[in-house]
């Protein structure tokens, strides 16, 4: 490029072409959105069916085909993209980079996203349906009992995970070469330091994926036999290289989210983060521990004892280092001076839920236990407490957060606490009453339910849809902000915000840092 | 208060409300279950006191972490002119806080341990019964020692007009079959899980059971009630389309009923074995035949025949074509599609019946009829 000081292109060619990493992060985190609503509207289909006892909406395989969906999208297409929107903003903003290291393989990593998800969508219309085996897919439903359209779930996960894997090897290059003279690993904010070690997760587990899938599709087209016993196979196989991605899987969700928690705390404390090192060493603990605990998904499947033993005990494990990280967000509010704007809300929200799924976790660990909590509503209460309540606080919190940074202008904080509100109340009625159904006894992935878990899924699906809604008034609110929010100029937009993107001109202009900053090496981490 | 102190209040005030709500909700009808059940086995109330006792650990944590926060948010405020410290880390207190839970760790893992190792101890059964999942239903199978195998199939017994909202949902509203699984009480039962098709899991709460039945793997699970009494559950593994229309009901009864009734199967069975010897008039054919099609077909078939997963019987070329064709699919299914071998699942009666009633019904009339002889002949090829 000649011109260094060019703004963006005009027109649609900015957004096709762009190797821009704060357009980049632009796109993903709309489509994410986009992602967002799609797979809240399955999952409206979902609770409205699930009101009542009895059919009325949907028909079973109907429902099938919408929890599988639901599931897909909000994991790869809602939660995933838009953290690694987050990373395309933030990374190079906060360790003093121009821009991402790999500009043109971060468009492409992003441009074959929207056509995969289009793809899967359209598989609605397909004869047979769209996928109806559930996000985990476990064969032989989803082989030799599978729908025409799992061979086009199939090509979109392998898209899916050359995206991830595209976008992972960008994070890391950025990370690893581009920080500003001075920035020492040590010094790097908690979200660089998370979302690197989430990077050499993904780029660990994301070819297993590929390689399940893969093997499935030869089971369905080529006459092998790698999950069917008929043929000398095994379908268990399956769910073993499975949650070998899938357990890392929920750290590579998750791992992000504590990075902008461990921002936005400090921030609205006007503390340092408490145990910065300690922070850093629990978050490589987990991810290593990450990969030792897959079968805790599979205590009931017929593994020998030793072997359930050993998964129950590294499970357990996984609270030490995750407790350390509560601990320590919760001293770095300790004797701070705290106020409670709308990112914060959305920081305590993920505190106070997150730590309830981690709760839940412990439990799921004890596998004589689980033996009755597994596939029952209880594993869906623990798994939407760490994800929605997780991931998606904290992401929702990061958009609160670093909008102002982004567009110069400030969001309507009264429609910020209010979305707060709604959503922490709403969340809980719909998934506090699932502990209750699941331990009662009833089981995950079913369209219809005995008259004793009546009252709770009604409720349930009144939550949910006040939850629903409350991201209207989100969606509403941050357009509102970006068309004719009230117009900042200040570099630091939260007095108690530290780090480098706080030095930079607001809104952040196209291209920042051309010139490394210095870095003062007496400076602690930001 | 000032107004944030308020809100502030509210933060700790929503899920206190949601929970009293929830109760409140729940006491307005039958007073809903909110606890795992502590069943009528002894492995089962291990279960439950080790769920009891993981949970009030996590409480009291809780309390005392949740307490810290909440005090934080109430005295540590900007609003109150709080300033704040400076203080970002202390190596005494984070290595207290990795290792304190350690040890409670540890001190969860002695009883879970234990409760596990029982719950593996499948030695010294009594009597053994295989279980396998079918899409959708239950085959359960005891396997004797001394004479016939007994089995049959349990199928749910709910009406399609109480699930599409037509007649009012009974009591035990898809939680009903037509045949339950019988055992005796005070033995130690083991059972034999497996799958014909893809996977499915056995749970019933009450037994502290939950078995994933695996398609060419047997998994072994065992249970010893005192207690008599009907004890229901449900598949837990997701399984395809009616995989929520698959319960269980396990009917304990004393060792002497349980005698009886097993008499009482294999007296079935030997009737079963003279009826394949005998010739049926068409009417004769076509009741059971319909009975035989509500039970097993028309999940996938419709009631009209008009299909669904299925293909439709109504003016099929096949149920309208040559009956060896007919047959065939009947006793072998379609490899590849959902469509079973239902040969080794209904008896040869019940299969000339069903196949009769396909050929007759539905508008196809073909005025043609199958003996049970002739599906025997058939088979054997
Ligand atoms: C689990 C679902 C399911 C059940 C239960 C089921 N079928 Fe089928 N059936 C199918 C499917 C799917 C096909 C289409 C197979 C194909 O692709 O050729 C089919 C096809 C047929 C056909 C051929 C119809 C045609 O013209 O293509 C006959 C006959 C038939 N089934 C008989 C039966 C009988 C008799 C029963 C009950 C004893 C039964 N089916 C139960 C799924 C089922
Ligand atoms: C303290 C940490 C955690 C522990 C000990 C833990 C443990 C478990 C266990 C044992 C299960 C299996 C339950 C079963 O199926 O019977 C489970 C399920 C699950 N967990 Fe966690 N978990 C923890 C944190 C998380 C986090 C952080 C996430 C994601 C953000 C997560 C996401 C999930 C999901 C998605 C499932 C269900 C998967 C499925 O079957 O669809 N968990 N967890
Ligand atoms: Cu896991
Ligand atoms: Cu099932």
């Amino acid at each position: 490029m000649g011109d260094h000081h060019h703004g963006p292109a005009k027109g649609i060619t900015r957004w096709l072409f762009t190797t821009n990493h704060k357009d980049i992060g632009t796109m993903y985190l709309w489509f994410s959105f986009a992602m967002f609503i799609l797979g809240g509207a399955f999952a409206m289909i979902i609770r409205a069916e699930l009101f009542q006892p009895g059919m009325q909406l949907v028909e079973p395989a109907f429902f099938n085909q919408m929890t599988t969906l639901h599931g897909l999208v909000m994991v790869f297409g809602a939660i995933m993209p838009s953290f690694v929107g987050l990373a395309n903003w933030m990374i190079p903003l906060m360790i003093g980079a121009p821009d991402m290291a790999l500009p043109r393989m971060n468009n492409w990593s992003f441009w074959i996203l929207p056509p995969t998800f289009l793809m899967l969508a359209s598989t609605l219309f397909m004869e047979g349906g769209a996928p109806a085996f559930g996000w985990t897919f476990y064969a032989p439903l989803s082989t030799t009992y599978a729908p025409p359209s799992v061979t086009l779930f199939i090509f979109s996960v392998h898209v899916l995970g050359l995206s991830s894997i595209m976008g992972s090897i960008n994070i890391i290059a950025t990370v690893m070469n581009m920080r500003a003279p001075g920035m020492t690993y040590m010094k790097m904010p908690l979200f660089v330091w998370t979302w690197l070690i989430t990077a050499f997760l993904l780029v660990a587990v994301m070819p297993v994926l590929a390689g399940a899938v893969t093997m499935m599709l030869m089971d369905i087209h080529f006459g092998t036999s790698f999950f069917s016993a008929a043929g000398g196979g095994d379908p268990v196989l399956f769910q073993h290289i499975f949650w070998f991605f899938g357990h890392p899987e929920v750290y590579i969700i998750i791992l992000p989210a504590f990075g902008v928690v461990s921002q936005i705390i400090p921030a609205f404390s006007r503390k340092p983060l408490f145990g910065y090192d300690s922070m850093v060493y629990a978050t490589a603990a987990i991810a290593f521990l990450s990969f030792i605990v897959w079968a805790h998904h599979m205590y009931t499947v017929g593994m020998p004892v030793a072997g359930e033993l050993f998964f129950m005990y590294a499970t357990m494990l996984i609270a030490v280092p995750t407790g350390v990280k509560v601990f320590n967000w919760i001293s770095t509010m300790w004797r701070g001076s705290l106020t409670f704007e709308t990112p914060m809300l959305f920081s305590i929200g993920f505190l106070i839920l997150f730590t309830i799924g981690g709760f839940t976790g412990l439990m799921l660990s004890i596998a004589p236990a689980d033996f009755q909590y597994h596939d029952s509503y209880f594993v869906v209460a623990h798994f939407h407490y760490v994800m929605v309540a997780g991931a998606v606080f904290s992401m929702t919190a990061a958009i609160y957060y670093w909008l102002p940074k982004w567009c110069g202008r400030m969001y309507n904080e009264a429609m910020g606490k209010t979305h707060f509100w709604i959503s922490f109340v709403g969340f809980n009625l719909a998934f506090f009453p699932q502990h209750f159904v699941g331990l009662a006894g009833m089981p995950r992935r079913i369209p219809d339910y005995a008259l004793q878990f009546a009252d709770f899924n009604m409720m349930s699906s009144i939550g949910a849809f006040i939850y629903g809604a409350s991201q209207i008034l989100f969606l509403y609110n941050v357009i509102a902000t970006i068309v004719s929010g009230k117009p900042t100029s200040d570099e630091k937009v939260w007095d108690g915000a530290e780090g480098l993107e706080w030095t930079v001109a607001t809104p952040a202009p196209y291209h920042t840092f051309e010139t490394p900053p210095r870095i003062d090496p007496a400076h602690a981490h930001s | 208060m000032c107004f944030k102190a308020k809100r502030l209040f509210g933060l700790a005030l929503g899920p206190v409300l949601m929970l009293l709500s929830a109760v409140a909700l729940a006491a307005g009808g039958e007073v809903s279950q909110v606890n795992m059940t502590p069943g009528v086995t002894e492995v089962g109330k291990e279960i439950y006191n080790l769920h009891m006792l993981i949970l009030w650990i996590c409480v009291v944590i809780g309390v005392g972490v949740f307490g810290v926060m909440f005090y934080s948010i109430y005295a540590h405020r900007k609003s109150k002119g709080h300033e704040p410290a400076t203080f970002h880390e202390s190596t005494k207190v984070e290595i207290a806080w990795t290792v304190i839970p350690f040890f409670i760790l540890i001190g969860m893992a002695f009883p879970a341990t234990s409760t596990l190792l029982k719950i593996y101890d499948n030695d010294d059964a009594e009597m053994d019964v295989l279980v396998t999942g079918y899409q959708w239903k239950w085959k359960y199978e005891y396997l004797n020692e001394q004479g016939e195998n007994v089995s049959f199939f349990s199928n749910l017994r709910t009406s399609q007009s109480e699930i599409y909202n037509v007649e009012d949902k009974g009591e035990h509203y898809l939680l009903e079959v037509d045949e339950p699984l019988v055992l005796p009480a005070d033995t130690k039962v083991r059972f034999l899980v497996t799958a014909n098709d893809v996977i499915h899991s056995w749970w019933v709460p009450e037994l502290a059971v939950k078995k994933d039945a695996v398609p060419g793997f047997i998994n072994e699970a065992w249970t010893r009630t005192a207690q008599e009494g009907v004890f229901r559950g449900q598949c837990a593994e997701l399984c395809g389309k009616d995989h929520g229309f698959m319960p269980i009901v396990v009917n304990v009864v004393s060792e002497d009923e349980y005698a009886q009734w097993l008499d009482t199967k294999q007296a079935e069975a030997a009737q079963i074995k003279e009826l394949m010897a005998q010739t049926f008039s068409m009417d004769e054919l076509m009741e059971r035949g319909k009975a035989v099609y509500e039970r097993n077909c028309l999940a996938c078939h419709g009631g009209g025949g008009e299909g669904g997963v299925g293909t439709a019987i109504a003016g099929s070329a096949i149920a309208t074509g040559a009956l060896p064709g007919h047959l065939e699919i009947g006793v072998n299914g379609v490899p590849g599609t959902a469509m079973q071998a239902f040969g080794g699942q209904l008896n040869d009666v019940d299969m000339a019946a069903v196949i009769t009633y396909q050929r007759n019904a539905f508008g196809n009339n073909m005025g043609d009829m199958v003996q049970p002889i002739d599906v025997f002949n058939f088979k054997k090829g």
